[in-house]
């Protein structure tokens, strides 16, 4: 291209610059909108969450009601993705390797729970596993709920990121094995299963991370009950209310570490399947990462 | 590997039991609660002054939020991909943050800016400007939350389409701003509209950090999922469902462009660059 005589007559440049503003003016112009809208507020809140010293922070989290609520919020959202490792898997095989009329329907229908808003997403579990449960299943103001919820808003996560690995894999690989006599079983263990693990694991922490910081959806199904039912989002809201801000900062400090630490892992996994697999999975990934991330989904 | 029909079968009641029961039919009983009797009742109770409030001022957030992260999407998307600096891998992972934080703790974050013993909170107030329990500071909220989308989905997409047309519209003579409007936007609109999408659906939905910064003043300060939410809880079941369904169908058109959103982002992704781009370079040049 830099022989061609198009690029010859002008002067060589490199695609376009941002119109009218140079890239400097551009570059200060997004620091400064993410930096009103996004660091400064952050910063608040761990400048909140230390201020009365590393004692009062580590007393804020290991509170007894603040404890509870972090113990619940952890195994609840542990227990979620392993739920949704398995059936996010099952999903994905079913929408690629399965054929039947309304698959597309039932495809877009995956992302529902990143469409849905929480509050909206809450009501419906309410209505139908809720007092007035036609089904007569009745889980409102119990951990059942919270696990409940918490599968409904990260159910598209495993099967989104599992999905393009299937569909990008050598099916080859399996015919030969079973000629060779692998059982169906044999084949999944040995060729199916670790081709799909950076799918799975690129799910299952994102998913968790989202769990972690949810709010919208458990607010009306799980009750807020201290000791029982509170996650800690639910906590830190009652911390505002009750005028104990800094509490609430400090737990907040510790939710945004853990899913900080699974954004740059999911991010890492993405870019070290990068070499081997195709573009696929990183895009999926990408994208996941950007459709719901933990505060992710309305 | 092929599956022997009764393990075919097992996999697809598992998937469609599960999918049933978390995701159908909820969302058919909430429709199906709602307009038990009639659609006299939803109707009235979404045309209640409260609820007409609520709906506006959902609406005003869609309307300041989306276009300030669209613009602020498109120009910092076309930094990252043409214009390598050091600091890009740091507004990278800056621009994920919304994602990785609580809705509470943007809340949280907001509240603690802005209140009476915030950071700004006093200044602001010294010059008459109330941010918090007030609509600057759910603008604010939403603008924080929805702020990514419209950055990740264009991003690829810049990536995806080079930079040979912009070239060649540029060495016809067009300027930077030309280039832009008649080369790169065209190219680019599939996948900036998906992330306007996106976005939309975010900022509509908005519950945890609008709930902290709002007040949850009725007809004042309630957008629509507070209302719901608000509704419930005063035992309005009606309201509730009514708001509810309004929200679930917003969704469901979400859902809608979703799915022919990312088909097109595809097709264009991974097909021909588009000829718009090439027309739109032929009538720049006529027209300079």
């Amino acid at each position: 291209m830099e022989g061609s005589p198009a690029t010859l007559a002008a002067p060589p440049r490199v695609g376009i610059r941002l119109p009218w503003v140079g890239a400097g003016l551009g570059r200060g112009m997004v620091t400064l909108y993410l930096s009103v809208i996004v660091l400064l507020p952050l910063a608040a809140v761990v400048a909140k969450s230390t201020e009365g010293g590393a004692g009062a922070f580590w007393d804020a989290v290991t509170g007894s009601e603040s404890l509870a609520a972090l113990k619940l919020t952890v195994v609840a959202s542990l227990i979620v993705v392993a739920i949704n490792a398995v059936f996010g898997t099952v999903i994905a095989w079913v929408m690629v390797r399965d054929e039947f009329r309304g698959k597309s329907l039932v495809n877009a229908l995956i992302d529902l729970p990143f469409a849905l808003p929480t509050i909206v997403a809450g009501l419906t579990l309410l209505t139908l596993y809720g007092s007035e449960s036609p089904l007569g299943v009745n889980v409102a103001f119990t951990r059942m709920a919270v696990v409940l919820a918490l599968a409904f808003v990260t159910l598209p996560f495993v099967a989104r990121a599992v999905q393009p690995l299937l569909m990008e894999m050598d099916r080859e690989m399996e015919e030969a094995a079973t000629s060779l006599g692998a059982s169906g079983f044999t084949v999944f263990r040995r060729i199916i299963f670790p081709n799909l693990l950076p799918g799975i694991l690129a799910g299952v922490m994102l998913a968790f991370a989202r769990a972690l910081g949810e709010f919208g959806s458990l607010i009306l199904i799980s009750g807020n009950i201290p000791f029982k039912t509170e996650v800690s989002s639910v906590f830190i809201r009652s911390q505002i209310e009750s005028g104990n801000v800094s509490g609430a900062a400090a737990v907040s400090v510790v939710l945004l570490a853990i899913s900080l630490l699974m954004l740059v892992a999911v991010t890492v996994l993405g870019r070290w399947s990068r070499g081997g697999k195709g573009g696929a999975f990183s895009s999926a990934i990408d994208r996941l990462v950007g459709l719901g991330g933990p505060s992710g989904g309305p | 590997m092929t599956v022997n029909p009764p393990a075919k079968w097992g996999l697809r009641t598992l998937a469609f039991g599960y999918l049933g029961l978390l995701l159908l039919a909820p969302v058919g009983m909430i429709f199906y609660k709602t307009f038990e009797s009639g659609i006299g009742p939803p109707v009235e109770a979404m045309t209640s002054p409260d609820a007409v409030h609520a709906i506006w001022l959902t609406l005003l957030m869609v309307a300041v939020a989306v276009p300030l992260n669209t613009v602020f999407g498109v120009g910092c998307a076309l930094l990252l991909v043409r214009h390598r600096w050091k600091g890009n891998a740091l507004i990278d992972a800056v621009i994920n943050l919304p994602f990785a934080i609580s809705p509470v703790v943007i809340g949280l974050s907001l509240f603690l800016l802005y209140g009476t013993d915030g950071w700004f909170g006093p200044t602001l107030a010294g010059w008459g400007i109330q941010v918090l329990f007030s609509t600057p500071g759910m603008i604010l909220a939403s603008v924080f939350v929805s702020l990514p989308f419209v950055v990740r989905e264009t991003v690829p997409v810049l990536q995806e389409i080079g930079t040979e047309q912009e070239q060649a519209a540029s060495t016809l003579g067009a300027n930077a701003w030309q280039t832009f409007w008649r080369v790169t936007l065209p190219a680019i609109r599939w996948g900036v509209a998906y992330g306007v999408v996106l976005t939309t659906a975010r900022v509509l939905g908005e519950f945890g950090a609008v709930t902290i910064v709002s007040g949850q003043i009725s007809g004042k300060t309630e957008t629509l999922p507070l209302f719901v939410g608000k509704a419930f809880e005063q035992f309005d079941e009606g309201a509730a469902y009514a708001g509810a369904i309004v929200l679930a169908l917003l969704a469901l058109t979400t859902l809608l462009l979703m799915s022919v959103g990312g088909r097109k982002t595809k097709a264009q992704t991974n097909g021909p660059i588009p000829v718009t781009g090439a027309v739109a370079v032929s009538t720049t040049k006529e027209n300079s």
